[in-house]
């Protein structure tokens, strides 16, 4: 606690965590320097990776609320997309480090979060892009929203790629088939979730029905 | 300090966990406790005034003539209301009084063919042209009888003689209309090919209109994969056969069927084809039924009836509602249910339109329920029809008064915003389609607000354009020239 308030005030903290957080507008377009430098030069912070996240929850979240964007909020939960942004750069993070670190892959958990993270700063600014021109559209011309959006998408992976690859010192295609192994880590991560739940929900609803069973007999 | 941390995560992943459980939950069915409801622009039932109310319940015990047994069919031409009581085998003509008096003005249980008597057996509908010829579906005498307005026979069609009508099966006519120019479509029962169509003259003419089918392609793949035998075993890809037609005022022909693999209702020209206007949010379907619950059906119309202004109500045999929609195929209203309640149906089969009254039969009750409008539902027909007749203010003037009985009515914000964009009036207009979330009426609203936008504004923008431009260089050669004098 009291080391977070001291960073709140240290100015040079600040200062470090804006530089690298201008740092991933230059990795956007100089991906493979970029992400060479994010973590051999240590040219990254954690903390501007928290906020690009929270970014692109934020962004996320501001698109969808937008009545520019015809979305249906009757239904809205707010942590649905909190944790759809989040879950997903997670397990991508947890998954990785564990098919990596098998993989003679060089990145550590804390930088693989880092550059994911960075990763997805072409996504934030379409969303941006988006919500700039969303409110000036209609119907025929709302085609350009899917593109923009999309265009963020893949501009994105494509960056997890080399980011993955630099982070690893992997080639092209070690950095593809590892990024493919993760995904099937992810679905194992999720399916053993799955069952671990279902098995404790039904040890709860046994102790449940136990204890039902007593105050039945005792009274 | 680390158990706590322990304790916030166990938390955190907590609600996540419940975050994902709770996002399989589906809504199956929109229930109102309402008698009458509509859907709004998120397919969410909403309860809203009475657009009709019961105003008679008929029974032929009311006329002495003993109770109707199985009635399959009803007609109104004029102020006469033709009951088919098809159980009795006789047709029940009867004559409603503009004060709301019923009476018995015939009842036809036979004909004159050549000095022979002949019975009627199970009718199951009736026609009446313009010329006040009678045309009868005697169903299971596998005919079609043609009499004159003093029930005189004309003319009987039976089973066509033709390649595309199999020799051995039955012609059971079951719902028949007869257009302006003397044609008579018929639906008869196991008959899937679409209306026969006779000519004035009683000759087989063809088919018309036939439903569509919709193949699943999951299903075409293994039919293609099948053997022989086990091909013969699935079903078939045939189209479904109509349960019921009725013509409007301009000659087009409505049919309904039950099947959900093709549109339940259908609006058929001379040449058979669909011109229904499908521009409603939904397609006019009846409930909307959301989620994948096998064990909800969906609505199946088993008879329809236009109306005026191009509207047309459609009667679920499932749930036992009526659906009313426009011309553009937005449901106005829905009422009604199942049950034994004034209003309720236990089996409906038909309804049929008096000016604007509805009949309903109900073939279990032997009943015809008469509906007619109440306040709401003439402000919601008078809008209709002042925007029909391009009366746009005052059609805006009835929608209001609509949204003052129901402010959850979402046709009337689109009413207020369509005549709002004729007049020129985009803002409101915007606002309007916005609240219904219709986006491309409100593209087209938006579209010249921006354009008079511009058109107003441009000499603004084109002058802080100049100015940003002229500007920046005289701004950086006057910094310069300060940095000059300073370091001078």
């Amino acid at each position: 606690m009291n080391a977070a308030l001291t960073r709140i005030t240290n100015k040079a903290w600040w200062a470090r965590t804006g530089k690298t957080l201008k740092y991933s507008l230059y990795t956007i377009t100089h991906p493979f320097d970029g992400f060479w430098d994010l973590t051999h030069e240590k040219r990254g912070s954690i903390a501007a990776a928290n906020i690009l996240t929270l970014l692109l929850v934020f962004t996320k979240i501001w698109l969808v609320l937008s009545p520019a964007m015809w979305v249906n909020l009757q239904y809205f939960n707010v942590f649905i997309y909190i944790a759809q942004t989040i879950v997903p750069l997670a397990l991508w993070s947890i998954s990785n480090w564990a098919i990596t670190t098998l993989l003679d892959g060089k990145g550590r958990l804390k930088e693989i979060y880092m550059a994911t993270a960075y990763a997805f700063t072409p996504t934030i600014l379409m969303n941006i892009v988006v919500m700039i021109i969303s409110p000036v559209l209609i119907n025929t011309e709302w085609a350009l929203v899917p593109f923009f959006l999309n265009l963020g998408r893949v501009w994105s992976v494509g960056l997890v790629l080399a980011a993955m690859m630099m982070l690893h010192d992997y080639s092209l295609s070690k950095t593809i088939l590892s990024s493919i192994i993760t995904i099937v880590g992810i679905g194992v991560i999720l399916f053993v979730f799955g069952i671990f739940f279902s098995l404790i929900s039904d040890g709860l609803a046994y102790i449940v029905s136990l204890y039902k069973e007593i105050v039945f007999r005792l009274t | 300090m680390a158990r706590c941390k322990k304790m916030i995560s166990i938390v955190f992943f907590t609600v996540l966990i419940l975050l994902f459980i709770s996002t399989g939950n589906s809504i199956a069915l929109a229930k109102t406790s309402n008698y009458t409801y509509n859907y709004d622009v998120y397919g969410e039932a909403v309860s809203s005034p009475n657009a009709y109310r019961v105003s008679a319940y008929l029974l032929g015990t009311n006329f002495d003539i003993g109770a109707f047994r199985d009635p399959q069919g009803l007609y109104v031409r004029g102020n006469k209301l033709y009951v088919c009581d098809s159980g009795n085998n006789r047709i029940v003509i009867i004559t409603v009084g503009d004060d709301g008096s019923y009476s018995i003005s015939d009842i036809i249980t036979q004909v004159t063919i050549e000095n022979a008597e002949s019975a009627l057996n199970y009718p199951m509908d009736v026609f009446e042209d313009n010329n006040g010829d009678l045309y009868i579906a005697d169903t299971n005498n596998q005919r079609i009888l043609r009499l004159d307005k003093d029930k005189n026979f004309i003319m009987e069609l039976s089973k066509p003689v033709n390649e595309t009508f199999s020799e051995t099966a039955e012609f059971l006519p079951t719902k028949l209309v007869v257009d302006k120019a003397g044609r008579i479509f018929v639906q008869a029962r196991n008959v899937n090919k679409g209306l026969m169509e006779f000519d004035p003259q009683g000759d087989f003419a063809g088919y018309m209109g036939a439903n569509r089918v919709k193949v699943n392609p999951i299903d075409l793949f293994w039919k293609n994969i099948a053997s022989r035998k086990q091909r013969a075993a699935m079903e078939l890809f045939v189209p479904t056969e109509y349960n019921n037609v009725c013509i409007d005022d301009r000659g087009f022909i409505y049919a309904t069927n039950t099947s959900s693999t093709t549109d339940s209702v259908r609006r058929l020209n001379a040449q058979g084809d669909d011109i229904l206007v499908r521009n409603g949010i939904e397609d006019p379907v009846g409930d909307l039924i959301k989620g994948t619950s096998s064990s909800i059906e969906a609505s199946k119309f088993i008879d329809v009836a236009a109306l005026e202004n191009d509207s047309y109500v459609c009667f679920d045999r499932t749930r036992g509602r009526l659906f009313v929609y426009d011309s553009q195929g937005n449901l106005l209203y829905a009422f009604g249910g199942v049950g034994n309640r004034e209003g309720s149906f236990l089996i409906p089969v038909a309804i049929e339109a008096m000016g604007c009254s509805l009949f309903a039969l109900d073939s279990r009750t032997g009943a015809v329920t008469r509906f007619d409008l109440t306040e709401y539902g003439t402000i919601i027909n008078d809008a209709l029809t002042e925007y029909k007749r391009g009366h746009y203010d005052e059609s805006a003037k009835k929608w209001e008064e609509v949204l003052k009985l129901n402010g959850n009515y979402d046709m009337a914000y689109i009413g207020i915003g369509r005549s709002a964009l004729r007049t020129g009036d985009y803002a409101t207009a915007m606002k309007c389609f916005r609240v219904k979330g219709d986006f491309a009426n409100w593209s087209k609203a938006f579209q010249q607000y921006r354009k008079l936008w511009m058109e107003e504004n441009l000499r603004w923008i084109l002058l802080i354009l100049g100015a940003l431009i002229i500007g920046s260089p005289l701004v950086r050669g006057m910094r310069k020239l300060i940095k000059e004098v300073r370091e001078a």
